[in-house]
């Protein structure tokens, strides 16, 4: 079906409210559509950063950063904390309320861990003379891995209102949305790291 | 239905009690929008005390020993911030928006109002950061609006210290309250229509804002990134922009680095901003138009096609603001060919609004004369687009006073002048009171008028090849006298306008205090905001229930029917008709 068809209604000739649902075409729910719309907006920044970083680096003076092995390991707790929360988010659907909090718990566990890893990976970087002003190359990775933090850091704000959620015993389908998005937030950021990771080790 | 509390139950609000929880931290979208829209007319009105500054400059020069160079061109730089970015976005989406999605559509409230509270208080946040870079050491950057880099934040620029660092922090935060209200507002339009309000039944000004929200929320990350990359390139002395340089007999640590990307970053971001404005501003016109004219909107769904094209197309025409960069030039070949084709869709909405005037029951009142005078406005700033659009003419013309005359015609005084027919068409919904006709007419005239004396002449300079962006013209052999003479005379047109817009403002608090109690729907419109049960509307919108719509937002002059307007929420066999003219039928079976 062509998702634009309401665009082709001739509303100046039905005169009726027969027929049109009472919550109109779109039934997502409104907290969900706002998180896509917010993730396309990441998506053009990275997007944008990404273009940035093509054109600055065919510039005669770049010089590739080495890359820390401790970054296989980030990646790894970044993927593991993705699919806890997946994982939560599942057990949660079958009322499993004591593995779901295991699961909340445990992917915020591993994300900390993964930003620590990175405040690592930074300090290691300057450690080696690796200085965010010295080339160009060094300037983005800081920025992207920087920025990319930010926005996990911010994912796990909305963590704590999930669990503050389940604290004060909202509703059943109220904490199931708010994990189903954290889920699909994380999953997100993973994928985002992962084209970033990609284009550090790969230019 | 996916249930949204604030959209169909009334007891989910949080009626607010204190005075601080109804007007300071307030969640209700009708008195956001009055925050952002006084906030937004105050930067206004100090944009246009520095326009008058940078006036008198041009037209008296060696007169004003208080302005000197540096002065002048942080006049020029914050006089065109403010005015793109903080009033006219501002107050389209930030003031239009909030008020005008939910009572449009049929809804209670925003659908998150706390964030929307909050993307005012960051909205506030930003502009006090930009007011004050006027106080810090160095003044506020005189870079040009377009903060092009490596001069930006380099010794020599004015405000290149701490100026330009405030500049980057207020847009960057600036761009964080976009972002929350506008994914507030999208979200809004998508999901909480009241029942039978289709996207097609939408009125245009929420079609216009929707569409211009998308933009912005697309857009605006270019900004973002480019004001990021600068800062550090500022602040850390990196080198993504910095090629290397050789400043005051030093030489910088900086090398390598390419001022053409930040150019594009900014473009992208920086064309769409222009239908950022444009879009709502034809939004509302095309309401304002219809209901004065007393018919529907000619072509509605070519209306609203036409907005989503002009939206899309915008994406790709960004660098034709850089046909004198020094990029490819195959580049300006596609740039110039894309914006040629954004004419065609932006030709048919003005077709569109001539033929809703063609043989209308036309009322001349205060907000149709601003909406008329906007046609011509637009049309004219429009065509001088289509010269700038091919490289060979933008090229002679680029750098002289015929771009300043195209984009004031085109982005300054069309928008503005779409605004106020808005804010006289919305003020009685707004307020409950009546604004004193004779003054807002007053107002129009001289308006409209004065900025005719100030931009037309200005084709004509930039023709002679008077160069833009310089604090006097010396003794140059090209350019005549006459030039000076008329440079003189656009500068008491611009101080004329200028003081002008206070019969504006005056004639806002004039009736807000003794103003005539208004009529709910004083111009007879059929949208839904015209059929609250409160005049003006209370928080919660609309009493006990929600308005059901039967029908799009057009309905005026319906043979046979006793008023020349159908409002939306009025149920089809209730429609009072003529005697003898027979039942008011649905039209679905006639065509």
């Amino acid at each position: 079906m062509n998702p634009f068809r309401f665009l082709l209604e001739k509303s100046w000739q039905q005169q009726t409210v027969s027929g049109i649902p009472e919550g109109g075409e779109f039934t997502t729910s409104p907290y969900k559509v706002a998180l896509l719309f917010f993730l396309a907006v990441v998506t053009v920044m990275f997007g944008l950063f990404i273009t940035a970083y093509f054109v600055r680096m065919e510039l005669d003076d770049w010089r590739p950063m080495p890359e820390s092995p401790l970054l296989w390991l980030n990646t790894a707790l970044l993927f593991l904390s993705s699919i806890t929360l997946q994982w939560t988010h599942n057990v949660l659907k079958k009322e499993h309320f004591k593995k779901f909090k295991i699961g909340l718990v445990l992917g915020a566990l591993l994300t900390v861990g993964f930003v620590y890893g990175q405040v690592t990976v930074w300090g290691q970087m300057q450690g080696e003379g690796y200085f965010l002003y010295n080339n160009p190359a060094n300037a983005f990775f800081y920025v992207l891995t920087g920025i990319h933090a930010i926005h996990i850091l911010g994912g796990l704000f909305v963590w704590t209102k999930t669990i503050v959620k389940y604290w004060s015993g909202a509703e059943l389908e109220d904490l199931k949305l708010s994990t189903e998005l954290c889920a699909l937030y994380w999953h997100f950021l993973l994928l985002v790291w992962l084209v970033l990771f990609a284009l550090i080790s790969y230019t | 239905m996916t249930y949204i509390p604030i959209a169909d139950q009334p007891n989910e609000l949080h009626d607010p009690h204190t005075f601080i929880s109804k007007y300071v931290w307030s969640q209700d979208h009708k008195v956001i929008a009055i925050q952002y829209g006084s906030v937004a007319i105050f930067v206004g009105l100090v944009a246009l005390f520095l326009s008058a500054l940078m006036r008198l400059q041009l037209g008296y020069p060696d007169t004003f020993s208080f302005i000197d160079p540096a002065d002048y061109y942080q006049f020029v730089t914050m006089h065109g911030m403010i005015m793109v970015v903080y009033l006219l976005t501002a107050l389209f989406l930030g003031g239009f928006g909030n008020y005008l999605i939910p009572l449009q559509i049929g809804a209670r409230d925003m659908v998150f109002p706390y964030l929307n509270m909050l993307s005012f208080w960051f909205y506030l946040l930003s502009v006090i950061i930009l007011m004050a870079s006027f106080f810090v050491s160095g003044g506020p950057t005189g870079a040009g609006w377009t903060l092009y880099p490596p001069q930006a934040i380099l010794r020599g620029t004015p405000g290149a210290d701490m100026g330009i660092v405030l500049m980057l922090a207020s847009l960057a935060v600036f761009i964080v309250a976009f972002t929350m209200g506008g994914l507030n507002y999208v979200t809004t339009v998508l999901q909480a229509r009241t029942h039978g309000m289709t996207m097609m039944r939408l009125p245009l000004s929420v079609w216009g804002i929707f569409v211009a929200t998308i933009l912005g929320l697309f857009a605006f990350p270019a900004l973002f990134v480019s004001a990021i990359m600068m800062t550090f390139d500022k602040l850390i002395g990196t080198s993504f922009f910095m090629p290397a340089i050789v400043s005051l007999g030093e030489n910088l640590n900086t090398a390598g680095g390419s001022p053409v990307l930040f150019q594009h970053l900014f473009w992208f971001f920086g064309h769409p901003e222009v239908y950022i404005v444009a879009l709502p501003a034809f939004g509302l016109v095309s309401d304002v138009l219809s209901c004065h004219a007393r018919k529907n909107i000619f072509g509605y769904r070519m209306m609203v096609w036409a907005i989503v094209i002009i939206g899309a197309l915008s994406f790709i025409v960004w660098a034709h603001h850089m046909y004198v960069s020094g990029m490819n030039p195959y580049f300006g070949f596609f740039f110039a060919f894309t914006t040629l084709i954004i004419a065609v869709p932006t030709a048919i909405k003005v077709y569109n609004w001539v033929l809703t005037l063609w043989e209308g029951n036309i009322r001349l009142t205060v907000p149709m004369l601003f909406a008329i005078g906007f046609i011509f406005t637009f049309l004219h700033g429009g065509l001088t687009g289509i010269f700038l659009g091919n490289v060979t003419v933008d090229l002679p013309l680029s750098d002289t006073y015929f771009v300043v005359a195209h984009f004031h015609m085109v982005m300054g005084v069309s928008p503005v002048l779409v605004l106020y027919a808005a804010l006289y068409h919305w003020f009685p919904k707004m307020s409950g009171k009546m604004f004193n006709v004779t003054l807002g007419k007053i107002h129009f005239w001289a308006t409209f008028l004065g900025t005719y004396a100030i931009y037309l002449p200005m084709h004509y300079l930039g023709f002679l090849g008077v160069p833009r962006r310089y604090y006097a013209m010396g003794n140059t052999d090209f350019i005549p006298d006459s030039a000076q003479a008329l440079n003189a005379n656009i500068t008491q047109a611009a101080i004329f306008v200028g003081i002008m817009q206070f019969v504006f403002i005056f004639n806002i608090i004039w009736s807000l205090k003794y103003g005539k109690k208004s009529d709910p729907n004083p111009w007879e419109a059929t949208s839904l905001e015209w059929q609250t049960p409160d005049n003006p509307p209370v928080h919660g919108n609309w009493g006990e229930k929600l308005p059901v719509v039967y029908r799009w937002a057009y309905e005026y002059s319906v043979p046979g029917a006793k008023d020349d307007f159908i409002p939306q929420s009025i149920a089809p066999e209730d429609v009072v008709m003529e005697e003898g003219a027979g039942k008011y039928v649905d039209r679905s079976e006639e065509h």
